[in-house]
């Protein structure tokens, strides 16, 4: 129990590190931003009770707004991800795995459902993160463009980490 | 009772989510709203120390790129030097000294974190309260402008760069004098856009654009960019400029904070015409 949550902990560590000191200065132009923390509260168990999924969500948001001086911003954006997650989940879990326990990621659920998963949830993420940047609907047409080539930006990013982390986790395994 | 408590435990998840939603919402707000003013001194620099601490590493790697700027800016400092006028006539004489009076001082500081590809961007440095930096001090690099500082704690301070949509600073046309507010449309780093300039100024692609004296932020003439494109929409009565920036965010190593020693008796001034209508 406490080395699982050790993990975790690290990982979050992990994920949070490369999204300040590496995706933050991926400086390709002004409409692709793309975030990749979220990925944490994607991959908890799928049997994580929903309040601690909402609470985490919310630690985890404060912790980005902290390091980027965006009061609020991340808060509001991976609490309500959060949330959808537990929705999401209800709908297109099967029954396994709530029994087996498992944690929804690519090599465990498959790239089509992981990748669709992944684009619903970091789309919410994105729509609410870009548009409270922006404080407005003033640039609507434009924000809009940005959160869909940002969350097509951050699919991809997550993709690519998975496939390249879970095959070396495969190939230890067996 | 009961069936309150029924419903507490029944819908307890969605009144977690809609609490804390909320709560991230009111901070939202109070800091879009006040300026984000003190939030530096609630997180205590934590961030900034982290960020401090990975850019003494990687700040190695770019420093020929830093040498070349300030000496590209030594160089015009030097052109500016009294000496390197020709003196014509016999006007300047010894007793000029009790004519000026320093207006403007220049606190150096070195940048930890910088953004510029989000709609907002914020620049962090390594310079507080502790070393006279206040908010609303306006902030030059090298080559020209940067933007505003928005928060201190004691050792460090944020900007809100000149790469946000909050950020509006007064500008003109350097030839003429036609003034304008420069905002950034959050499209490309290197341009940003002069508005509200009188269409019946004459302006030029190419001409130079530099800050004026109309806020209390930057002294006249610190240089922004020139104009790369001028347009005018129908039935409008003022161009929008498209200027690209001198300063180049993506590269910026180190910053200029200026503290203008006569701000607070112009502030005084113009807050006593206030009441005057």
């Amino acid at each position: 129990m406490i080395i699982d949550l050790l993990t975790y902990f690290l990982r979050l560590l992990l994920l949070l590190l490369i999204q300040l000191l590496v995706v933050n200065n991926i400086e390709l132009n002004t409409y692709i931003n793309p975030y990749i923390y979220p990925l944490f509260i994607l991959t908890l168990p799928v049997n994580t009770k929903p309040w601690q999924v909402v609470c985490i969500s919310f630690a985890v948001g404060m912790t980005m707004d902290i390091f980027s001086s965006t009061p609020g911003l991340h808060m509001a954006a991976t609490t309500f991800m959060g949330y959808v997650r537990i929705y999401f989940l209800r709908f297109a879990a099967t029954k396994e795995d709530f029994e087996s326990r498992i944690s929804p990621t690519l090599s465990k659920k498959g790239p089509a459902w992981f990748l669709f998963y992944t684009f619903v949830l970091l789309f919410f993420h994105h729509l609410l993160l870009f548009y409270f940047e922006v404080y407005g609907f003033s640039e609507f047409f434009r924000t809009f463009f940005r959160v869909i080539l940002s969350t097509i930006f951050s699919v991809m990013l997550i993709g690519l980490g998975q496939i390249l982390f879970y095959r070396v986790a495969n190939k230890s395994n067996g | 009772m009961r069936n309150l408590i029924f419903f507490l435990y029944k819908y307890y998840t969605f009144i977690l989510f809609f609490f804390l939603e909320v709560m991230s919402l009111v901070i939202l707000y109070r800091y879009n709203n006040y300026q984000r003013a003190s939030f530096l001194n609630y997180t205590g620099g934590v961030a900034s120390k982290f960020y401090e601490s990975v850019n003494s590493a990687s700040n190695y790697l770019s420093l020929r790129r830093i040498n070349d700027s300030l000496m590209y800016e030594n160089a015009r400092l030097r052109a500016q030097q009294l000496n390197a006028y020709y003196q014509n006539g016999f006007t300047l004489s010894s007793i000029v000294d009790t004519v000026y009076k320093q207006q403007y001082q220049y606190i150096s500081a070195n940048i930890v974190n910088n953004s510029i590809n989000k709609r907002n961007n914020y620049i962090t440095i390594d310079k507080g309260r502790l070393h006279g930096i206040e908010t609303d001090m306006g902030v030059i690099g090298s080559n020209g402008v940067v933007g505003i500082v928005t928060s201190v704690s004691d050792h460090y301070a944020t900007i809100r760069s000149a790469l946000n949509s909050n950020t509006k600073i007064s500008a003109m046309v350097k030839k003429n004098g036609a003034f304008g507010s420069l905002e950034w449309d959050g499209d490309n780093p290197r341009i940003s856009s002069l508005l509200h300039v009188n269409k019946h100024v004459p302006v030029e692609i190419g001409d130079e654009i530099v800050t004026n004296n109309y806020s209390t932020l930057f002294p006249v003439g610190i240089p922004i960019g020139t104009i790369k494109e001028k347009s005018l929409e129908a039935e409008d009565n003022f161009y929008t400029l498209d200027v690209e920036l001198f300063t180049d965010f993506n590269t910026l190593k180190t910053v200029y904070v200026i503290r203008n020693i006569l701000k607070d008796e112009q502030k005084t001034l113009e807050n006593n015409l206030k009441g005057d209508h």
